[in-house]
């Protein structure tokens, strides 16, 4: 029987029952579907989580301290401390590439205006370069500048829900808010950033990193600590220079440090190995994921098994006339295994339909970020065809072993 | 002389086993038909006719013994091959028509074809020669029907037709106007004898007499052996 025949017997066969092929076609459609959209909701979040922490600068290194590493050098006092301020400066002017500096140091105090009290607020020390490095746009004033920075200026920048939650309606800047035991004056007001990697960037207060170390530091242990700081960010001017600075900066910081270039009193990392861990936490439930879409192919191929059974033992006597008239049990089998294919194929070609548009649903209503993967509909279709074949096997067999004079007395 | 013989069969036996039981169906029949022949097979109820019928059509293997069609043992083949057999040489006409039931007048002749190797894909010549055969049966008016809407000898007559359409070197049929009245069982038999004589190698069972009486030649089965064969004078 020519192919283009067999075809045609099997669609005829099936849509002379349109209302059981479509149910039988469910289950495929649905786990069609389901794997699209897992894969697409899960790629879309993972892309979201890269575009966020890209979003904090572009080409970013980042160098924290680490204090584990105690006495590696041997030494005592200011080796064993990790990042001091001197450090920016020194990568700034001796690291070839470097674009921009700029440091970091926390605290917490409580801040005030009026009668209005935040406790516990984080305050940020740093550097001018701070919003350039970081990408961060001001809404309102300015950031600071070098003479703030030299000066130890007492100037704060809020973010935005702090400027909301102490001004509302008012203009901040100019206005004076206690820090501490301080009085700063307000001279900028960053937009909203929102939560990127767990940081509320909204929620601090920036000030000049010199104001920290001078007067801000509220522990006994943190006075002694001096002009530590908690990170440096270093951007390049390109990113095939990243690896460079990198070894750079191992190089310059353990010299200056005198510690062994294998057990360093700092740690550094880029955007890209913040991103694979974050990745690494949304890959388990990805394989989650695709194991219940990969159930729901399967019990749809078990759906089609079930139905095409069903249909062999109902036809048995169409499958006798067939054979009496000539059709071999290859003639046979290939009609009953296209059938199978066809309903796979088309109810995975409607759940790649489905998967697109419930992905595209997802993202415009659901406020879920989606991105359809192209080789997630080539898996899906393709597992559901091979999900066809497999399951339609059984069935296709048993009608092809029928013998003719039996089926034809099959009532 | 044996280039004219479509039958030979020798010692058939066929013995179904159910269970712990053998039934012996076929006790070694051995009969000889010629090209042109019309051959009724007559005897009683579970004497073994359909049983040979199956045999000669290739839907079923003797237990034991040769089977010849047109000059070539077929007692030992397999399913596909006897499936080419009975597709290219052979032609066979039910009691119970057995028609495809979703399929109209038209497309149940062709169906053969589409399993035949040299005439299938080309639809047109198909339903061209379909047309045709349902013409010869005088059906040319209900070409587009489907079986539950036409009489059981309009039926039985789709499935000459069908019989016919990949020009077989025989025609059988097991009681092919049991299921009808006189009238239609009549016209059935005048289509029947018509083919005859085209040439046509017919071999038919009966339970009726008179119907018998319109051949050539008898066979009487019983207890499956053959217990009569004899010239019926008539023709
Ligand atoms: N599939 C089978 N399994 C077991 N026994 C069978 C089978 N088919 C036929 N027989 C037995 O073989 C014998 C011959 O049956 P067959 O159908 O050939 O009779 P028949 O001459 O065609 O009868 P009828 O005139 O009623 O159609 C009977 O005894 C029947 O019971
Ligand atoms: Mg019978």
């Amino acid at each position: 029987m020519k192919i283009i025949d067999v075809i045609k017997v099997a669609s005829k066969s099936l849509t002379s029952n349109k209302l059981r092929s479509m149910l039988t076609m469910l289950g495929i459609i649905i786990g069609v579907a389901a794997v699209i959209i897992m894969i697409a909701v899960s790629s879309g979040t993972e892309t979201a989580i890269a575009d966020q922490i890209n979003s904090l600068g572009a080409n970013l290194v980042f160098v924290m301290s680490s204090f584990s590493q105690g006495g590696a050098g041997g030494g005592m006092g200011a080796s064993t401390g990790g990042l001091v301020y001197s450090d920016a400066d020194a990568i700034a002017n001796s690291v070839p590439h470097v674009a921009g500096v700029a440091v970091e140091q926390n605290t917490t105090q409580t801040i005030k205006y009026g009668n209005i009290v935040l406790e516990d607020v984080s305050i940020l020390g740093t550097t001018p370069d701070f919003t350039k490095v970081r990408e961060i746009e001001l809404k309102e004033g300015r950031f600071l500048n070098d003479q703030e920075l030299e000066r130890s200026t007492r100037t704060a920048i809020l973010g935005a829900t702090i400027a909301k939650e102490l001004f509302g309606d008012t203009y901040p800047i100019g206005q004076k808010i206690s820090v501490g035991t301080l009085k700063l004056t307000v001279v900028g007001v960053f937009e909203e950033k929102g939560l990127v990697s767990g940081v509320d960037y909204d929620a601090r207060v920036y000030v000049p990193i010199t104001l920290v170390f001078d007067k801000l530091m509220n522990s006994q242990f943190s006075r002694i600590a001096g002009d530590r700081v908690r990170m440096i960010y270093v951007t390049v001017d390109d990113k095939e220079n990243i690896d460079a600075v990198i070894l750079q900066i191992n190089l310059l910081l353990s010299k200056l440090h005198d510690v062994p270039l294998e057990s360093p009193d700092f740690q550094i990392s880029t955007q890209q190995d913040i991103i694979q861990t974050q990745s690494a936490t949304t890959e388990s439930f990805r394989i989650l994921l695709a194991w219940v879409a990969g159930v729901s192919l399967i019990v749809g191929g078990i759906g089609i098994m079930n139905i095409m059974l069903v249909s062999v033992t109902e036809r048995t006597r169409e499958i006798g006339i067939r054979q009496a008239v000539g059709a071999t049990p290859q003639d046979i089998q290939s009609q009953f295994l296209t059938e199978a294919l066809i309903l796979s194929l088309v109810g995975g070609l409607i759940g790649v339909i489905f998967g697109i548009t419930g992905s595209w649903v997802f993202s415009k209503f659901g406020d879920m970020p989606t991105v359809v993967d192209p080789f997630s509909i080539v898996l899906a279709f393709g597992s559901a065809a091979a999900v066809g074949i497999l399951f339609g096997y059984l069935p296709a067999n048993k009608a092809a072993k029928l013998d003719p004079i039996v089926a034809l007395r099959h009532e | 002389m044996t280039d004219s013989v479509i039958i030979r069969t020798d010692q058939l036996k066929k013995i179904y086993q159910m269970g712990e039981i053998e039934v012996p169906a076929l006790n070694g029949v051995s009969i000889t038909i010629q090209e042109g022949e019309f051959v009724a097979i007559m005897g009683p109820s579970g004497s073994g006719k359909s049983t040979l019928m199956n045999i000669l059509g290739c839907l079923d293997s003797p237990t034991d013994g040769q089977y010849y069609l047109d000059d070539q043992d077929v007692s030992k083949l397999n399913r596909a091959q006897l499936a080419h057999i009975r597709n290219e040489k052979l032609g066979f006409i039910f009691q119970s028509y057995n028609l495809l039931p979703r399929m109209s007048a038209v497309e149940n002749v062709t169906l053969p074809m589409m399993y035949n190797k040299a005439a299938a894909g080309n639809q047109v010549e198909m339903t061209k020669k379909a047309e045709e055969l349902l013409g010869i049966v005088g059906l040319g008016d209900r070409m587009h029907h489907q079986p539950k809407e036409l009489s059981g000898g309009q039926q039985q007559r789709v499935a000459i037709a069908r019989a016919l359409i990949n020009d077989p070197v025989l025609v059988l049929a097991d009681e092919p106007t049991g299921n009808l009245d006189t009238k239609s069982a009549n016209e059935i038999m005048e289509i029947l004898h018509n083919l005859h004589q085209s040439g046509r190698t017919i071999v038919m069972v009966t339970h009726e007499p008179d119907i018998a009486e319109q051949t050539q030649r008898i066979i009487a089965v019983r207890d499956g052996l053959v217990e009569l064969d004899h010239e019926n004078g008539r023709e």
